[in-house]
């Protein structure tokens, strides 16, 4: 029996619900350091009488103690909840608060001024449906006014409300409003934020918070909260295509097999078809099973599992989609906002995570930096944190995706640096840069394990690693002829030989060298679909690219051999050469001699050829497939 | 003691006036889309961690979380189990209750008690609060987390609850010695959730974060989630100390000369360990009821707990000690 039809226990007085279904908009409020955001959000709070008496003592006794406002009551204290910001009298955290009028439902995100903490600004936005941008009178459009805002637009909001604050120490001057709403509609209008309201207030007061100001008579427009009660921000995102996003395989025995996950985007009804990205595999929707019980259809924004009529293989990551179909590449362009303290670094790899799916990822070139007074684009070699750019990246796998301003769901990804995990940007796709949109991945009927079973052998890449005139080809040639003799089907890609061919464009440059290792494990990996066993000979003296080989290979499929052979070893014996023309100086970057070898940490297989023979090295490798049932 | 008969558990309307419910509250309704982000969190939680957990403490907040986790995950099982760190304070209808749950869901249930404080002889009564919620609570947690290598650890908090909860992530990371810094928490934007941890790390994850105590009542009622009866105004045994209501639940409460326990029609807003948890004069006696008076409250549902009140963490006692 499932959970939904599980038994309730009834009380005999079933009641009416007194429920009333108020919509919920969510907003962000930000602006500059003392600009009063914590004040409004407290005066909006105090206005909208959600405030309870012992709140409200506490506030009343605080004030007084902890107060900056003179024993005044100071709002601020109501949403500046850590320790140390109440001592600083500052906020310094995204404080989520919860309110409600009449006609609507307020989840506010309360976000620092501090240009340091932009980051959290950000994650406000992300968000919400709106946004409360401060300024004070006195200073009017400032640069942090320009930063909020051009953060705003790249996170897709659309509509600002204007606050601006400490009119009273203005003198109430109209002309002053008249002056900053001018030059801020300027910059909205450069920034494609369609919908502005401006609002001159006296947060700590209330002036046109709640309540239209006496003071003021020469503003007519709506006060914030009238203003918020009535905005429409609805983009109907039921609308668009229809994209499920595969959080959880759900299979709790041999009969039930569902796909769970938050629908991103559009509609599904049993019975329609679905295309599972990037497989490109079609097939029905057999049951939609919601929260609240089997339904015949659903809808963007819920949490659904479905179940398809044919046995295709979905995982996490994948996306199920009908109608337009979505963008798949491993090669896109985005804008970053930077957040670590480490700057960002060209060529490093970091993790990426956009909805379900996670990739490795390598910004391959950085575009230009955006200057946030100017919104001008600059050139620049790094981007510190809290600064924006446009980035090409370069992924593991193929993702997909929509373009940011499409669908935020769809749209939207985080970087992780892989070191110490940090949260290091925040990413809006603008675009594919491959044709993939019409493009769709070939739809493989025979895959790699009808393949592998067709040769009795489990697909493996053997990946040896190590220093020049280590052993690794002369090893490697050894397994092959062994495997040949098992009569298995196996295919040796050795470094040297690829140089003549396929990788003859390349140098040895660090950019190229990479490229080499690119090009040869994406070679490595069509042989394992193939459904063969690759060798692969090469000095691959980074542990980051042969992580990133090992990453375009399925679990269990990379078998990573070091041969560790030590450098006085392979210097002695040096059969090419090579070594003795690398001490001359004649060959720069030489891996070992003035270029670094970073051994494996943890290879599945080393072997150290000065205690081993190749013969028996080649035996230890056979014993190892044997185990692990590769053969 | 309490001599009374209570029912071992209650629920709400029933089944077709919830479905009469369900129908005003349409796909995109407020409740829908907070149950719909809860179960994305959950279903979350459990794809990125290795080993989770959900804390269970048995009141209105887990009964919520135990019913999305439910939901889910449903037609399985919620791949996680139940973790209870019991003080031995708790009141005995939230012992019964707990384990009546975990029977008919059918749930791994964990029961932890910090042995090395009962040894101690840590009460609330001789310790005092905060240091008695420190050694039974908080480093009871930590013992059973480190005990069982859990990495996540799904816990019921609101943001509404207090202010520094307001700030808290969704997914709130730990050190390997279980701190939180509140200065050095990681974005997180739209539903994307920094999941990595190094070696020892963990991670606290809140699916109820966006939730009020409102949305939490509303719910219950809409979906005949069981609770606890001590959440319904009956006449219990209460004597009246420091200005609050407390339950004499068992004979281990040590009565004043002048106390003497009174029966009176009380209800809880909160629950937790008897002897701290202060009571309400009330008379709503069904849950409806309990939602229309929490709508015409004027009081927030921390103001029955002793914890935050006798706490040194308060802001009150903090400048007291010479801030100024």
């Amino acid at each position: 029996m499932s959970y939904h039809e599980a038994p309730t226990i009834a009380a005999p007085d079933a009641p009416r619900l007194d429920q009333d279904d108020r919509p919920t908009l969510r907003f962000v409020t930000c602006g500059s350091v003392d600009d009063g955001k914590s004040t409004l959000v407290g005066r909006l709070l105090y206005d909208s009488k959600t405030l309870l008496d012992d709140q409200l003592d506490a506030l009343a006794s605080e004030s007084k103690t902890a107060g900056t406002t003179g024993g005044d009551l100071d709002f601020a204290l109501l949403v500046d909840g850590l320790q140390a910001e109440r001592e600083q009298g500052i906020t310094i955290d995204v404080a989520y608060r919860f309110f409600a009028t009449k006609l609507r439902r307020f989840i506010v995100a309360d976000t620092p001024g501090h240009t340091q903490y932009t980051r959290n600004m950000a994650t406000g936005a992300s968000n919400a449906d709106l946004a409360v941008v401060l300024v004070d009178a006195r200073k009017g459009v400032i640069t942090q006014t320009r930063r909020h805002s051009h953060i705003l637009s790249l996170l897709g909001i659309r509509h600002v409300v204007l606050a601006v604050n400490k009119m009273d120490l203005v003198s109430f001057d109209g002309g002053r409003f008249a002056a900053i709403t001018a030059e801020y509609l300027t910059l909205a209008g450069q920034l494609g934020i369609s919908q502005v309201q401006c609002i001159p207030v006296v947060a700590p007061d209330g002036d046109n918070i709640a309540v239209a100001s006496t003071r003021m008579p020469w503003y007519t427009g709506p006060t914030v909260t009238a203003y918020l009660e009535s905005v429409d921000v609805a983009g109907d995102i039921s609308a668009r295509p229809f994209r499920l996003p595969v959080q959880w395989v759900n299979r709790p025995h041999a009969e039930f097999r569902g796909f769970s996950g938050r629908i991103a985007g559009g509609a599904i009804a049993a019975g329609e078809t679905v295309t599972v990205q990037p497989s490109g595999r079609r097939t029905l929707v057999a049951r939609i099973l919601t929260p609240g019980g089997e339904r015949d259809r659903a809808a963007a924004g819920e949490s659904v599992t479905l179940t398809l009529t044919d046995e295709i293989d979905v995982s996490r990551g994948d996306v199920l989609t009908a109608g337009a179909a979505p963008l798949v590449s491993d090669q896109l362009a985005a804008h970053l906002v930077w957040f670590d303290d480490d700057a960002m670094v060209p060529g490093r790899r970091y993790m990426l995570k956009c909805g379900t799916a996670s990739s490795g990822a390598v910004i391959t070139t950085f575009k230009h930096r955006i200057a946030i007074d100017t919104m001008a684009q600059e050139s620049a070699t790094t981007l510190d944190a809290n600064q924006i750019g446009y980035v090409h990246l370069s992924l593991d796998r193929a993702l997909v995706f929509e373009a940011y301003r499409d669908s935020r769901e769809m749209g939207s990804f985080i970087l992780v640096d892989p070191i110490s995990h940090r949260t290091a940007a925040a990413g809006m796709i603008d675009r594919s840069l491959r044709r993939a949109t019409n493009i769709h991945w070939q739809r493989l009927a025979v895959d790699k394990s009808v393949r592998a079973r067709l040769k009795q052998q489990r697909p493996c890449v053997l990946w040896f690693t190590g220093l020049s005139g280590a052993g690794k080809s002369t090893i490697a040639d050894l397994v092959d002829r062994r495997l040949a003799e098992f009569g298995r089907h196996a295919a040796l890609l050795d470094g040297d030989n690829l140089r003549h061919g396929i990788n003859r464009d390349l140098g040895f440059s660090s950019s190229e060298r990479m490229e080499n290792v690119r090009r040869v494990a994406e070679i490595a990996a069509l042989f394992v679909d193939a459904g063969m066993i690759a060798l692969v000979a090469l000095i691959s003296p980074f542990r980051s690219e042969r992580e990133m080989a090992r990453h375009r290979i399925e679990a269990g499929e990379f078998i990573e051999i070091h041969v560790a052979t030590p450098l006085a070893e392979c210097e002695r014996r040096d059969p090419k050469g090579l070594y003795r023309k690398a001490r001359a100086g004649e060959l720069p970057g030489f891996t070992g001699i003035d270029d670094p070898y970073e051994a494996p940490q943890a290879p599945e297989i080393t072997i150290d050829t000065s205690e081993l023979t190749s013969e028996a090295a080649c035996e230890r490798i056979i014993r190892y497939l044997q185990e692990g049932h590769y053969l | 003691m309490s001599g009374q008969l209570a029912p071992t558990m209650v629920a709400a309307p029933a089944q077709d006036a919830s479905d009469d419910a369900a129908m005003r509250h349409g796909a995109t309704s407020h409740l829908r889309r907070l149950e719909a982000e809860s179960i994305h969190i959950l279903r979350e939680t459990a794809a990125e961690f290795r080993k989770p957990v959900m804390l269970y403490s048995i009141g209105k907040d887990s009964s919520v979380l135990l019913h999305l986790a439910m939901k889910a995950f449903d037609p399985g099982r919620p791949p996680f189990p139940l973790l209870h760190v019991d003080t031995t304070w708790k009141f005995r209808e939230m012992i019964a209750f707990r384990d009546r749950r975990a029977r008919e869901l059918g749930l791994d249930l964990i029961v932890h008690t910090n042995q090395d404080g009962l040894n101690q002889g840590i009460t609330p009564f001789t310790h005092g609060s905060a240091r008695y919620t420190d050694v039974m609570k908080t480093q009871a947690l930590r013992q059973a987390l480190d005990l069982h290598g859990f990495d996540a650890a799904i816990g019921g908090a609101r943001r509404d609850e207090e202010k520094s909860r307001a700030k808290e992530r969704v997914f709130s990371h730990r050190s390997a010695a279980h701190h939180w810094d509140p200065k050095n928490q990681r974005p997180e934007l739209w539903s994307l959730y920094n999941t990595m941890l190094a070696p020892g790390e963990s991670m606290r994850v809140f699916p109820l974060s966006n939730w009020t105590e409102l949305d939490i009542w509303d719910y219950i009622l809409l979906e005949s989630i069981p609770i606890v009866p001590l959440y319904l105004a009956a006449k219990r045994p209460v004597v009246e100390r420091d200005g609050a209501l407390i339950m004499v639940d068992d004979e281990r409460m040590p009565l004043l000369a002048d106390e003497a326990p009174r029966w009176r029609s009380v209800r809880f807003r909160t629950l937790g360990c008897y002897p701290l948890s202060g009571a309400t004069i009330s008379t709503a006696a069904t849950l409806p009821e309990i939602v229309r008076e929490m709508m015409a409250s004027r009081t927030s549902e921390r103001q029955g707990r002793m914890i935050d009140r006798d706490s040194p963490a308060s802001m009150e006692r903090k400048k007291a000690e010479g801030y100024f």
